[in-house]
């Protein structure tokens, strides 16, 4: 095959995500650039104001007032993705490792079974936790079955719920990747270092944790990534009570209809996780992707 | 000669967290299916058993019509990014090393990396832009270009293990390229293909975000219905539909897990 025609081959696939996905997130970057006008679209001229009003507002005399409105958006959005990325981690290591140290005829039935919740429909997964979580739910109708309280826990609609629906929807997105890392390492060395004495904590430390470094860096970016533009949790299981960057967006896409504001979010979430995958790209794509 | 210190494979305590996680992963969903067999209309008080909820969802108008709606454009999207996927992981696998194939394959994996809510914002910018207004299948385009990476991966896989040594005595007994094509790898690739295409399918009925934001009247899919009911309200009506749509993930998905075992 001459290299003309592997491009051929390939250029369906870079014509059709180029046109609709590049080109559109060009559009978006450059419509962060420009005026909302009255009807909800944008016009000219280009300035920067998208972005000043990430963190001022602009006062009648046009002086730039600080306020921190949307930064504590922000901050709190990325605040709740690291600490679900955390405890995807926590969970994620025993397991990957347990899946690790399986004889080899049962280790694929495992992994699909971890993997298998990917592929089920995340706005059904997150519904699941409010059928739970609810006042009517099925902690609260037991709890009160059992006579432990008399009247409902308030379990649902706060940042709980919001942290345990997300790690929830990801926690496969950190196990697979470090199966993978996990299970490609020689099991000689961790014998060798068995064999020197070391004890089991100075294995982990010091053997397996660094052989597994890589999956751990692809699943905690796999995991942050959608969880920083994360959309349904906050609104199904926070009750919209508390914004986050993906509901921002959505609003101003919507309801707010200031295009300029919604596109200079998104080209900021994009920054981030781009410039993250970018830096970590070999060792995101020696990993592989899930499944 | 003294024995080793213990056995590395037994981590003890590990068994249980491993459960513990496993439990976690499932018992929502069983919690939600089974709740769809519940007779009464309070969805979280049990009566008994009752299928008239899947009845009541199925007799539904605009359930039906959100699911007319998901399933062509997932049987469209599907269709076109197979063949897509297939003839890119053709050039990729099969092809020599050409300028600007780093910067291809990532193009092609910029699907799995942006957040959808970027996805389904800058499309829907672009497509009030350039003023595509075609319905449905505004929806058919945006959802074949997220599955072209998900339909590319078995593809890709099953090239890399299929024996490159047939494809070669092929040639040798001067097999023209086409009739290598028809006659050696597709059939070859085909459970590839297949696994491909089903998690294409998978993957376009799962999208709720994008199709939110793209949806206009009358092309509602089935999670966007059902998102706008849930804004009404819990029903048992939502915990019937939604057990279905379950149901038919679940089964593409173990009908590819089938396709990409039966290689080995």
């Amino acid at each position: 095959m001459t290299p003309r025609r592997a491009l051929l081959l390939l250029l369906p696939s870079i014509l059709m995500i180029g046109i609709f996905m590049a080109v559109p997130m060009i559009v978006g970057l450059v419509y962060s650039f420009m005026t909302a006008d009255s009807t909800g679209g944008v016009e000219m001229p280009f300035t920067f104001d998208a972005y000043i009003s990430l963190l001022y507002e602009r006062d009648f005399d046009d002086t730039l007032l600080f306020t921190s409105d949307y930064l504590i958006i922000i901050l709190r959005s990325v605040g709740v993705a690291a600490i679900v990325t955390l405890l995807c981690l926590v969970m994620a290591l025993p397991l990957a490792w347990y899946i690790t140290c399986q004889p080899e005829r049962r280790r694929p039935g495992l992994l699909f079974i971890v993997s298998l919740p990917f592929w089920i429909n995340m706005l059904i997964r997150t519904y699941c936790w409010v059928l739970i979580l609810r006042d009517q739910g099925l902690i609260n109708i037991l709890l009160m079955k059992l006579g432990l309280i008399s009247s409902p826990l308030p379990l649902l609609y706060n940042n709980g719920a919001v942290f345990l629906g997300l790690v929830y929807t990801f926690l496969p997105f950190m196990v697979l990747p470090i199966y993978a890392t996990l299970e490609r390492q020689d099991p000689k060395l961790i014998e060798a270092a068995f064999d020197l004495y070391a004890t089991r904590w100075a294995v982990a430390r010091r053997v397996v944790w660094p052989l597994a470094k890589p999956g751990v860096i692809a699943g905690t970016l796999l995991v942050f990534a959608p969880a920083l533009g994360s959309y349904l949790a906050p609104d199904l299981l926070g009750g919209g009570k508390q914004l986050y960057i993906g509901n921002l967006i959505q609003m101003q896409f919507s309801t707010s209809r200031n295009w300029p504001f919604g596109a200079a979010l998104a080209t900021l979430i994009t920054v981030v996780i781009l410039g993250a995958m970018i830096w970590q790209q070999k060792r995101v794509r020696r990993v592989g992707l899930p499944l | 000669m003294r024995a080793r210190p213990f056995d590395w494979r037994k981590t003890p305590g590990i068994a249980p967290f491993a459960a513990f996680a496993i439990i976690f992963l499932y018992a929502p969903l069983v919690v939600l299916v089974i709740y769809a067999f519940n007779a009464n209309n309070v969805v979280t008080i049990w009566t008994s058993f009752s299928l008239k909820w899947f009845g009541v969802a199925i007799q539904d108008q605009a359930i039906r019509d959100a699911t007319f709606n998901s399933i062509v454009v997932a049987v469209a999207s599907t269709i076109l990014a197979t063949i897509i996927a297939t003839l890119g992981a053709l050039g990729l696998e099969r092809g020599p090393n050409f300028r600007g194939r780093g910067t291809a394959i990532g193009l092609v994996g910029l699907p799995l990396v942006v957040p959808e809510i970027v996805t389904a914002v800058t499309t829907l910018v672009f497509f009030s832009g350039i003023g595509l207004n075609l319905g449905l299948f505004n929806l058919i385009i945006a959802h074949t270009v997220f599955c072209i990476p998900f339909a590319m991966l078995p593809i890709q896989a099953r090239l890399k293990e299929m024996p490159a040594g047939v494809e070669e005595a092929a040639r040798d007994l001067y097999a023209d390229e086409r009739r290598l094509f028809m006659k050696v790898t597709l059939p070859l690739l085909a459970p590839g293909i297949m696994s491909g295409a089903m998690l294409a399918f998978v993957t376009s009925l799962d999208d709720f975000i994008i199709s939110l934001m793209l949806a206009g009247a009358g092309t509602t899919t089935l999670p966007v219905y059902i998102y706008s009911m849930l804004r009404v309200g819990v029903t048992p009506e939502i915990n019937a539909i939604s057990t279905l749509l379950l149901l038919l993930s679940l089964i593409f998905v173990v009908a590819a897990l089938l396709l990409t075992r039966k290689r080995s």
